[in-house]
C-alpha cells in the first residue's frame, strides 16, 4: 500500500502553487516599480512622518 | 537603545528593513525543507498502516498550521489597525491574506489525497473539513472585500472587521476533532508530547518551521509591492533604486 501517485499529486502541485505564487510577487514587483516611476505627482500620503490613518 | 516600534510602523521605515529581512527567510526556508524532506523521506520509517502515503504528513499539518495561524496574524494586524490607524497594519494584513488562501488550499488539496487511500474518499462534509474550507471562503472572501472597495483605507478597516469576525472560526477548526465525532483523526502533536515516531516528528515539525519561513518571506514581499503600489506618487518611492531603474528602463 505506497501509493507514490498521491504523494506526488500532494508535493507537486503544492510546489507548483509555491512557486507560482513567488512569480507573481515578482512580476507584480516590477509592474509597481513601473507604475511608482511613471509617476511623478508630488507626495501625497507617503511621507515618513505620515503614520496613520486619518478616521 | 530601546527600538521605536512606532516610528517602524511607517511604510517608509518598514520597506528598508523588509527588504533586508526576506533573504534571510527565503534562505532559511529553502535549507530547512530540504533537511525536512530529507528527514521525511529518507529518514523517516514507513508507517505500519499506511505504508508511504503518510509521507503527506510532512506538508499537510505545516500547511493546515500555518492556514489557523496566519489568519490569526492577519486578525491581530487588523486590531492593531482599527487601535491605532497605523497604515502599516492594513498594508500587512493585505499582504497575509493571499498566502494564507495558499496554505489553507494546499491542506485541503493535500488532505483530500491523502484521505483516498486510507479513509476511502477524498473529501467528507465532517467538521474539521468543513471548518477548513470555511477558513478558505474567509480568506476569498477578504480578498473579494478589499477588491470591491476602491478607497484602500475603508478596505483596510472592513477587511479588519471581518477578518477579526472570522477569529471565531479558529478554535472551531482547532477543537472541531475533539467537540465532534469526526472522520479526521485527533491531534498527534499537543503541549504535553507526541504519539508519533522521533523521526516522523522531526521531519514534521522542521517542514513546518520551513512553511514559517517561506510564509514569512513571501508576505513581507508582497508588502514591499503594496507598499510601492500604495505610496508611488510619494517622494520617498522615487528616491528608491529599482524604482529609479524601472523609470530608466521605461525611457529607453
Amino acid at each position: 500500500m505506497n501509493h507514490w501517485h498521491f504523494i506526488l499529486g500532494a508535493y507537486g502541485l503544492t510546489l507548483v502553487l509555491l512557486v507560482v505564487e513567488v512569480l507573481s510577487v515578482r512580476a507584480r514587483r516590477r509592474a509597481a516599480a513601473r507604475t511608482a516611476a511613471a509617476s511623478g505627482a508630488p507626495a501625497r500620503e507617503g511621507s515618513p512622518g505620515a503614520l496613520r490613518t486619518p478616521h | 537603545m530601546a527600538l521605536n516600534w512606532f516610528k517602524l510602523s511607517s511604510p517608509a521605515s518598514f520597506y528598508p528593513v523588509a527588504g533586508a529581512m526576506i533573504p534571510w527567510f527565503a534562505w532559511g526556508a529553502a535549507i530547512l525543507a530540504a533537511i525536512g524532506l530529507w528527514l521525511g523521506f529518507g529518514i523517516a520509517p514507513s508507517d505500519f498502516q499506511q505504508g508511504e502515503v503518510y509521507r503527506i504528513i510532512f506538508i499537510h499539518v505545516p500547511s493546515a498550521w500555518m492556514s489557523m495561524f496566519l489568519y490569526v496574524v492577519m486578525a491581530v494586524w487588523g486590531a492593531l489597525l482599527l487601535g491605532f490607524g497605523t497604515r502599516l497594519s492594513g498594508m500587512m494584513a493585505q499582504a497575509i491574506a493571499p498566502t494564507g488562501a495558499l496554505m489553507t488550499f494546499v491542506a485541503l488539496w493535500t488532505g483530500a489525497l491523502w484521505g483516498r487511500p486510507t479513509w476511502g474518499t477524498y473529501w467528507a462534509w465532517d467538521a474539521r473539513m468543513t471548518s477548513e474550507l470555511i477558513l478558505l471562503f474567509l480568506y476569498l472572501g477578504l480578498i473579494a472585500l478589499r477588491q470591491a472597495i476602491g478607497d484602500p483605507r475603508r478596505a483596510d478597516r472592513a477587511c479588519a472587521v471581518l477578518s477579526i469576525v472570522g477569529v471565531v472560526n479558529i478554535p472551531i477548526i482547532y477543537f472541531s476533532v475533539q467537540w465532534w465525532n469526526t472522520l479526521h483523526q485527533g491531534a498527534s502533536v499537543k503541549l504535553t508530547g507526541s504519539s508519533m515516531e522521533t523521526t516522523m516528528l522531526a521531519g514534521m515539525l522542521v517542514m513546518s518551521f520551513a512553511f514559517w519561513f517561506y510564509s514569512i518571506a513571501v508576505v513581507l514581499a508582497r508588502l514591499r509591492v503594496i507598499i510601492l503600489e500604495r505610496e508611488r506618487d510619494a517622494t520617498w518611492v522615487g528616491a528608491l533604486a529599482e524604482v529609479r531603474a524601472a523609470g530608466q528602463g521605461a525611457a529607453r
